[in-house]
């Protein structure tokens, strides 16, 4: 009979373990509160650096799970520490006896509304990463003018921002925020675009090509400055100001969107999980690894692993990366190894 | 713009305020610049609502002027504090309440410093009592006097013989406000509302009728900014601010302003002239500027006050259209009598800003 592990969040991270615990001959159980797999991705519509289908990709995890036990609209009720391994109690009322648990359950985006001076939930062209991709999904809204002339990017909302309790970098929103500026100059070729950064964090593969591209194919502006407030005018477009730093000038300019690149901050439903696995918990509120270089997917607690962005913000590639490498860790606990 | 946007910030922003017993503390410029507001503050409080609001002669400066430009180091700053708030303590009240905008700005700041670092707090203490013998229990509750008209506005609504409304057309007056940087952009979470999208006088405006209406400057400072203006070579500077308010305003039709604060109620008011004088323009209608009240200007005005015992006669911009338009009667003739109703003399008229 093959052996349980229980998989708690079906994310990209959960669902990528699962699909790896199955072919090392596991029996992975992912309980999932959304009615749906697939985390955050699930809502994205393109994914970067190659503009490829967030849909295409959840699928291509969603079939290799099959044969996996899923349960959603689920939550962890109860962790309770047996003599070899644990019990988890959920809430539709099964209880799972197994030797390793693997706490996949992400990130929570940050809540742009409580960056006031931005306006988002006020204004109403104000409007988040997240609404983006749901319009790019065919999710249409009154939020978006049907033609834009001049649309603004917001980096860093929410991220290393002491004042919003979060000092960690989102790692992905930079590389986002010029995908997205892209798709939105590819719809509206004669609309005028700019971001706002802080810093531009373009680490990874493509990316720095990504960017070259954003300003010598699409005329994208890259303004290194804080947007400090944003009003509404008489005709209902946003009035946005900022400090272009490089110049040393403060800047007004009329936008018809403004998009916030709201950043990944810790799942506050995990401290519960914390609480009762007794898992140690890092100062920025997300999950902490037993060590940040060799056993990055390894808790404080024997058979409990972790994998994604329950441990910091992860790109996508990194947390697929995680996953895989968390199953095998199981696998080795399994064994005994 | 959405509405219950603004209604879920402004529920994350109120503060307690004790109905009653508070200590008063006026503004030092205030007296000078609309001399009847913090007079009509306490007529209102105790008469008219019954509340027991207390005041000493031996009161003095907090202060905060000279730390905000910069003439005096803070440590000074907070000794002269810890001998108010002794004064309070000697009084026997606990709850503070100054009627400056800066005085409440200094009062929290210090009140967190304290709280952050104790034992700069027990070295003021120290300071204190070699200078004067006095001890000092600090507020167990600190609001400003429009955080208390706002508590009591409804109140204020109920006896109200005059509401915010447009006599000829029958609409809500359209009003905007303006909050002293001192208020709450220092630390949020200390006023009602917030900084961004306050609420403290939006909330006396739809309580007593009116319209709040926002524009895209409404959260830039009124140009006042202590150490820029009172620094003269700057003074062209904050009256650039000014300017850019209004010139941000000018479409949506405001008809009046209702600040909380001593600098902005008296800059917006006076530069509305050197901008007609300089440059010509005028933002009311028909040549006038657009009248800025203080809440207890305006809150006086709603309960029948006579305009002139409310000293709007020495506001630069013209008041007397927007009291026709709510229909608050008042005497021509008596605007420039005095309290003993003899001749206060009349002041000389602008060239391009349309006055009485």
């Amino acid at each position: 009979m093959k052996e349980n592990v229980v998989v708690i969040g079906g994310g990209v991270a959960g669902m990528e373990a699962a699909r790896e615990l199955l072919l090392l001959g596991y029996n992975p159980i992912v309980v999932e509160q959304q009615d749906h797999l697939g985390g955050h991705v699930a809502q994205w519509n393109r994914l970067f650096p190659d503009i490829s289908s967030a849909g295409d990709l959840v699928r291509t995890l969603g079939d290799g799970i099959t044969d996996a036990n899923i349960f959603l609209e689920t939550k962890v009720t109860f962790v309770n520490r047996l003599q070899n391994g644990y019990l988890v109690m959920l809430s539709n009322g099964v209880n799972i006896a197994c030797r390793a648990i693997l706490v996949a359950t992400g990130f929570k985006l940050f809540d742009a509304s409580r960056k006031e001076e931005y306006g988002y939930g006020v204004y109403d062209h104000v409007v988040t990463n997240a609404d983006l991709e749901s319009w790019f999904n065919g999710n249409d809204s009154d939020r978006f003018p049907a033609a834009p002339k001049s649309i603004g990017f917001v980096h860093c909302v929410g991220s290393r921002d002491l004042k919003a309790g979060n000092s960690q970098c989102s790692k992905v929103c930079c590389i986002t925020a010029v995908k997205q500026a892209i798709e939105m100059k590819e719809r509206f070729p004669d609309a005028r675009v700019f971001c706002f950064y802080m810093d531009l964090r373009l680490f990874g593969k493509k990316y720095e090509d990504f960017y070259i591209r954003a300003q010598q194919e699409f005329g994208i502006q890259f303004i290194r400055g804080r947007v400090s407030e944003v009003g509404e005018t008489l005709e209902g477009r946003l009035q946005v100001k900022a400090e272009d730093t490089l110049s040393g000038k403060p800047l007004k300019v009329q936008l018809d969107l403004l998009v916030l690149m709201a950043g990944m901050s810790c799942n506050p439903e995990v401290a519960e999980l914390a609480r009762m696995a007794r898992l140690d918990m890092d100062s920025d509120g997300f999950l902490r690894s037993r060590d940040n270089l060799g056993g990055i997917n390894e808790s404080n607690r024997p058979g409990i692993f972790y994998a994604g962005a329950c441990t910091g913000a992860k790109t996508v590639p990194e947390t697929l990366a995680e996953a895989r490498s968390a199953a095998l860790a199981i696998h080795r606990y399994m064994q005994g190894r | 713009m959405i509405y219950e946007g603004k209604q879920k910030i402004w529920r994350d922003y109120q503060k307690e305020i004790p109905d009653d017993h508070w200590y008063y503390v006026r503004s030092c410029i205030r007296q000078n610049f609309f001399p009847a507001s913090e007079r009509k503050f306490t007529d209102i409080t105790q008469q008219v609502l019954g509340k027991d609001v207390y005041e000493t002669p031996y009161h003095t400066t907090c202060g905060g002027i000279a730390y905000h430009c910069d003439a005096i180091p803070q440590e000074t700053v907070m000794t002269i504090v810890a001998r108010q708030f002794a004064l309070m303590t000697e009084a026997g009240y606990e709850n503070y309440v100054p009627s400056c905008v800066t005085s409440f700005g200094n009062y929290v700041e210090i009140l967190e410093t304290w709280h952050e670092f104790p034992e700069l707090e027990t070295r003021i203490r120290e300071q204190l009592w070699k200078a004067c013998r006095r001890e000092f229990k600090k507020p167990k509750y600190l609001a400003h006097t429009s955080d208390l008209i706002y508590h009591w506005r409804n109140e204020i609504a109920e006896k109200a013989r005059v509401r915010l409304i447009d006599k000829e057309t029958g609409e809500p007056v359209r009003m905007s406000e303006h909050i002293g940087c001192h208020y709450a952009k220092m630390f949020p979470s200390k006023g009602i509302g917030g900084a961004e999208y306050p609420y403290v006088l939006a909330g006396m405006i739809e309580s007593w009728g009116g319209q709040v209406v926002d524009y895209p400057e409404r959260r830039h400072c009124c140009g006042y900014g202590f150490r820029q203006y009172h620094m003269k070579a700057n003074r062209g500077y904050c009256v650039s601010n000014t300017h850019k308010k209004f010139e941000s305003m000018e479409p949506y039709g405001i008809q009046a302003i209702l600040t909380n604060c001593p600098g902005c109620c008296y800059f917006m008011d006076r530069w509305q002239y050197v901008i007609a004088e300089q440059t010509g323009k005028t933002y009311g209608k028909d040549g006038f500027g657009i009248p800025v009240f203080t809440y207890e200007e305006l809150a006086g005005l709603v309960l029948g006050y006579d305009p002139w015992d409310l000293g709007l006669q020495l506001h630069q911009v013209a008041v007397e259209p927007f009291l026709d338009r709510i229909g608050v009667e008042y005497d021509p003739k008596a605007k420039y009598l005095g309290l003993n109703r003899e001749d206060i003399l009349r002041p000389e008229l602008p060239t391009n800003l349309k006055c009485f």
